[in-house]
């Protein structure tokens, strides 16, 4: 009875045999596809870093593929310091960041790989700073925002900026971060907390949507995002210093009257070619520009000329 | 007495001394293939050796750098990896944090576990017994992203509309996560203990006059002990090394928790959060990977205790 | 005699009681078995409920739109399915190798003592630990970058003990006599193997090759830092979009991003997302329980 092997064997051998034919030809398959397609050289560019940008980077690598159908844009977030960290490495072509790279950083990359990395401003970002839609409150001074994020600083309930928020009994500010790997938290550490450390204890979201949502269905929250990450439960406060009060508007950012403006970022391993040069062109192109605006940013050219 | 034949004792002999033989080929085929497989039982222990080996190798230079304290690691709160003044790894508030979470859902998993445990080997009939196991093994199956985007969307919701609090992502919110993917482990190898006990035990006791609920609490649960804490350990590991639920569950604060409502952050979390962003070779870098040693040697701990309990039961 | 007899069956205070208790205790328990039921019905009944908008055909084979706030999945499911298969052509081999080594070849000795705990703890080691060594190993050390490859020899590493140990089960459980009758007519060791071991387990490890399957598509942490990327373009339906050495886009790296960084997501696509993970790796799941019922059933012996 066990020795039943007319019975077993080749019902079961062909079904693992068949698994096994398809998963060999798919790796063949892959394998082919590694050479030429079609007489043509393929081309991947790996882009990875800043979670700003990791949506507009998302839609260039879409709208390109329409562009140059030969050339395959691979695009990972993580944030600034990833994107950077992995371009050190030589592991991804280009790095989206959000800050600029640092003089440490640099000097590393030219010790691994032998090449200066390349800046190109391809678009500018105002960080927005988020509350609930209810929130009454709506300026803050960067001296305010330093006292609620940074390490020792004062303020911890909302009662102390004379804000009273309806239908809520609890005064205590929810600070909402961002994990330290991203260069708005780096940025915002650098332009609002005066390099000082970060209170601990705030929530540190691993996305800028993670931070807008939150703080969307948090009545007594705060947080900080680029300002392409607006929805419709929250409000963009407006900051305000010695020459007024400026609300993160396009307009405010060309001017560089909003003091939360930077610029985004790409950087290359040396003076980019082929592929790498031509995703870069097309991007600072009107047509990439116009994507950049339809995500939320403000493109580097002024707008009237974009469209 | 006679022992059972096995092929490793010599084959007999034909008449005339000749010995049945195969061809050379399929001879050394064979050999050829018994190696392979004698390599690959082997390889299980090569790839731990070798997760250690790796782990251990990013993060060995930091322990000797200099810039870098033990005690700071093990026993500050402070976790500033990307400081520009006064850069500090204190994970204690993360292990506090991964030993709230991990408790607090053990508080919730083990009552429902056990109890479930109890009624699949003991209450129910055949069939619903059946459909009940399988029902378990479903619930293990969902992956833990799926779990955290439950947290994420569904128990955060509930939480703020039920309690009040303003955060729903917080430690209560990873601990049911937590129990829920931890319930599937205890209640199996639960059941597992309680099938362990012999039926004389059972037969003793009811021979006595005794309802199932006395044999449960006074015969099944002593003898069932030690499986039952296997169980509870098994558990506990599978909680501790959750990554992705956790991450996206618990708020991902680093602090220590003053009350179920308030955000942590675990070890897992954090390294899963870091990873990408530490510079390769860096400091911080490094401090993750031993992060990770830490989190292997829990886990190790924890596994290693649980098959010895386990080993020791099926001994008896 | 007769009064003592029935007083002492008879059903006094004590004995009701015991019997009320004993019957509250089985509700508990009950109720406590069911509590695990309910949740995973209403989470799933939720999960589906939210999703219906986007749930259908359109949304499997169409590629993100948008900055993926509209369209399909298309290349995040092939980039599961390929992750998934060529770990499992790299796993199930050594996996169910190992088991008959475990089961057939070794004596109770050190060595295999170790090879047993090692099982155990490849099992027990957390997703993220298993993340860090493929970020160690594969991607640094060995020079695969971030690829395709990196991800699936994680993934193939860190499932092993899945197939493992339902291999080993579904060996054990052909009894002893079947080997012994073998061996007395003269085969080898191997032979034995081949001829009645394995035809005779052959469908209990492919469940174990199954629960793999489930077990990889559904893991996230391995992948993010060794090959998953959070968007790639493809065309929709194209089966070949990836070579081993690129990145590749997965299920639940895409959930994972949709869910935290992609903003003014449709509510209804994340938890198409969710739903159609949940779906795969229940219905993965449900195939390899099914198989093993069918299998318990034609058991002859």
């Amino acid at each position: 009875m066990f020795l039943n092997r007319q019975s077993i064997w080749p019902r079961s051998l062909r079904f693992t045999a068949t698994l096994l034919l398809c998963s060999l030809a798919l790796l063949i398959d892959c394998g082919k596809k590694g050479g030429k397609t079609e007489g043509k050289e393929r081309s991947t560019i790996q882009v990875k870093g800043s979670d700003t940008m990791v949506n507009v980077a998302q839609a260039w690598a879409e709208e390109y593929a329409g562009v140059a159908a030969d050339v395959d844009v691979e695009v990972s977030g993580g944030g600034s310091g990833v994107g950077i960290a992995a371009l050190e490495r030589g592991t991804i072509d280009i790095a989206n960041a959000s800050r600029n790279i640092k003089p440490e950083e640099a000097e590393l990359a030219k010790k691994n790989t032998g090449k200066d990395p390349k800046e190109f401003v391809v678009g500018f970002d105002a960080m927005a700073v988020y509350i609930h839609k209810d929130n009454p409150l709506e300026e803050i001074t960067i001296d305010q925002l330093k006292q609620i994020y940074s390490e020792g600083g004062g303020i911890t309930k909302w009662s102390q900026l004379g804000v009273k928020i309806p239908d809520v009994s609890n005064d205590e500010i929810v600070r909402v971060s961002r994990q330290s790997s991203s260069g708005t938290y780096e940025f915002f550490r650098e332009h609002v907390l005066g390099n000082k450390d970060f209170k601990l204890g705030s929530l540190d979201m691993n996305g800028s949507k993670e931070v807008v949502e939150l703080v969307g269905s948090t009545k007594t929250a705060i947080g900080y995002s680029g300002m392409g990450y607006a929805t419709e439960s929250v409000a963009m406060l407006s900051i305000k210093t010695d020459a007024g009060s400026f609300s993160p508007t396009v307009e405010n950012t060309v001017n560089k009257s909003y003091p939360l403006a930077r610029s985004l970022l790409m950087y290359t391993l040396g003076e980019p070619e082929g592929a790498v040069k031509r995703y870069i062109d097309w991007i600072v192109s009107s047509a990439g520009q116009k994507i950049l605006q339809e995500n939320g940013y403000v493109p580097i050219t002024t707008p009237a000329s974009v469209n | 007495m006679t022992t059972t034949p096995t092929p490793d004792t010599p084959p007999a002999r034909l008449p005339g001394g000749k010995r049945p033989s195969r061809p050379r080929w399929a001879v050394a085929g064979e050999r050829a293939l018994e190696a392979l497989i004698r390599f690959c039982g082997v390889s299980a222990v090569i790839f731990v050796l070798a997760i250690f080996f790796f782990v251990f190798r990013e993060a060995i230079p930091v322990l000797f750098g200099g810039r870098f304290d033990i005690g700071e690691f093990l026993f500050s709160t402070k976790w500033y990896p990307t400081s520009m003044s006064n850069v500090r790894y204190g994970t204690f508030a993360l292990t506090v944090g991964t030993m709230t979470v991990t408790t607090l859902a053990m508080a919730i998993a083990v009552p429902f576990g056990l109890g479930a445990a109890i009624y699949i080997s003991e209450f129910c009939g055949p069939r619903q017994k059946e459909t009940l196991k399988v029902i378990i093994e479903l619930l293990a199956a969902i992956p833990s992203v799926v779990w955290g985007f439950i947290g994420l969307t569904v128990i955060s919701k509930f939480i703020t509309t039920v309690t009040g609090t303003p955060v729903g992502v917080n430690l209560l919110n990873g601990s049911i996560i937590l129990a829920l993917m931890s319930v599937p482990i205890i209640v199996s190898i639960g059941e597992d203990a309680f099938k362990a006990v012999p039926d004389s035990f059972r037969e003793a006791a009811v021979a006595m006059g005794t309802t199932k609920w006395q044999l449960i609490l006074r015969v099944l649960l002593p003898a069932a002990k030690n499986g039952l804490l296997a169980a509870v350990l098994l558990g506990v590991g599978r909680a501790v090394g959750e990554t992705m639920a956790v991450l996206m569950a618990t708020g991902h604060s680093v602090q220590i928790p003053h009350g179920i409502f308030d955000s942590v952050r675990t070890l897992t979390a954090n390294v899963a959060a870091e990873l990408g962003e530490a510079a390769a070779g860096s400091d911080h870098y490094r401090v993750l990977f031993l992060t990770g040693i830490l989190l292997f040697a829990i886990t190790f701990v924890v596994n290693l205790t649980a098959d010895m309990v386990i080993r020791g039961v099926r001994r008896r | 005699m007769e009064p003592t007899a029935a007083v002492r069956f008879s059903r006094n205070s004590f004995v009701r009681n015991k019997e009320r208790l004993q019957e509250i205790a089985r509700w508990v328990f009950f109720s406590m078995a069911i509590l695990m039921i309910v949740p995973l019905v209403t989470i799933i009944g939720y999960l589906v409920c939210h999703a219906a908008p986007s749930l259908n055909w359109e949304f499997l084979v169409e590629v993100p739109k948008r900055g993926m706030r509209e369209g399909g999945i298309w290349p995040a499911l092939v980039g599961t399915i390929y992750l998934v298969f060529i770990s499992l052509a790299i796993a199930a081999p050594i996996g169910v190798l190992a088991a008959i080594y475990l089961n057939e070849y070794a004596k109770d000795n050190w060595l295999n003592r170790l090879i047993n705990l090692a099982v155990i703890n490849l099992a027990g080691v957390p997703s993220i630990v298993h993340a860090l060594f493929g970020l160690g190993a594969f991607v640094y050390a060995a020079r695969l970058g971030y690829s395709v490859i990196s991800a699936s020899l994680t993934l193939a590493i860190m499932t092993l003990p899945v197939i493992i140990a339902s291999t080993r089960e579904a060996l054990s459980s052909v009894p002893m006599p079947f080997r012994e009758a073998c061996w007395n007519v003269g085969a080898t060791r191997w032979q034995t193997i081949k001829a009645v071991v394995l035809p005779n387990s052959i469908s209990g490890i492919l469940t174990g090759v199954i629960l793999q399957v489930s077990r990889a598509a559904g893991e996230t942490a391995p992948i993010m830092f060794t090959g998953a990327v959070f968007y790639k373009a493809v065309k929709r339906g194209d089966f070949f979009p990836y070579q081993l050495t690129d990145q590749c886009m997965a299920l639940s790296m895409h959930l994972y991003t949709v869910t935290t960084q992609v903003p003014d997501v449709k509510e209804s696509i994340s938890y198409a997302t969710a739903v159609v993970l949940l779906g795969v790796v229940l219905m993965v799941n449900a195939s390899a329980i099914g198989l093993r019922i069918w299998m318990r059933n034609r058991k002859k012996w």
